[in-house]
């Protein structure tokens, strides 16, 4: 069970801001969300959306623990 | 100083306390952000953070403009939620020994907070409402620093 936070149009798009998924590593919460909202799904893998694990930037596939915090960061826009 | 905010802030209060007791700052430069309100098109502006990981990475940053520009104290303030038109968005004060310093490290962390920092922008108005995304100019003011 990892807990998983969407950002900016993310959340829009997912209709949701937060929840928990079972998922051992980044790359089956992936699937596990992409195969329950396709949309949601492709929007993860879009340009320059970042994901962070435990609030740290990561690349590719990571495993999780049970109170993992995973957040998917779309372009940053600030100021 | 780095800190976000969700209420109103005043630029003026905050150059005052950070230009207090400082001896040997020969220079202190500040920007401040203010929320546009686009002829009327934006009402609303709201930012988004990520509590403590926004914090950690703009930290990343000034921790940079330090090294970089040899500053004595720099000072980031963000606001986060809902903005009104005229609002200030974002206060940055840096402080050097000289000018040039102070002026070049208030412009650098601009640019990285504009396309860098943890925040997402949307802006909310008549015709409905619209998450703002960096911009390529935002894109090339950053690169101008590497």
């Amino acid at each position: 069970m990892a807990r998983v936070l969407l950002f900016g149009p993310l959340r829009d798009l997912a209709g949701w801001r937060e929840r928990d998924v079972e998922a051992a590593s980044l790359a089956a919460l992936r699937g596990a969300l992409a195969a329950e909202d396709a949309a949601l799904g492709e929007a993860l893998g879009g340009p320059g959306v970042q994901t962070a694990v435990d609030q740290a930037l990561v690349r590719g596939d990571a495993p999780l623990s049970p109170r993992s915090e995973v957040a998917f960061l779309p372009p940053m826009s600030g100021g | 100083m780095i800190r976000l905010v969700e209420t109103a802030f005043d630029p003026g209060a905050l150059l005052s306390e950070f230009t207090r007791g400082r001896s040997e700052t020969g220079a202190v430069a500040t920007f401040t952000g203010i929320a546009r309100a686009e002829a009327g098109a934006t009402t609303v502006l709201e930012l988004e953070a990520y509590p403590g990981f926004t914090e950690a990475e703009i930290g990343k940053i000034a921790e940079q403009a330090r090294e970089r520009f040899g500053l004595h104290d720099l000072a980031i303030l963000h606001r986060v939620g809902k903005i009104g038109p005229g609002e200030p968005i974002v206060f940055v004060a840096t402080a050097a020994g000289h000018r040039r310093a102070a002026f070049e490290a208030c412009d650098f962390l601009m640019d990285y907070l504009k396309s860098r920092a943890p925040f997402w922008k949307k802006e909310h108005g008549p015709g409905g409402a619209r998450w703002v995304e960096p911009t390529a100019q935002d894109h090339a003011d950053r690169e101008r620093w590497t």
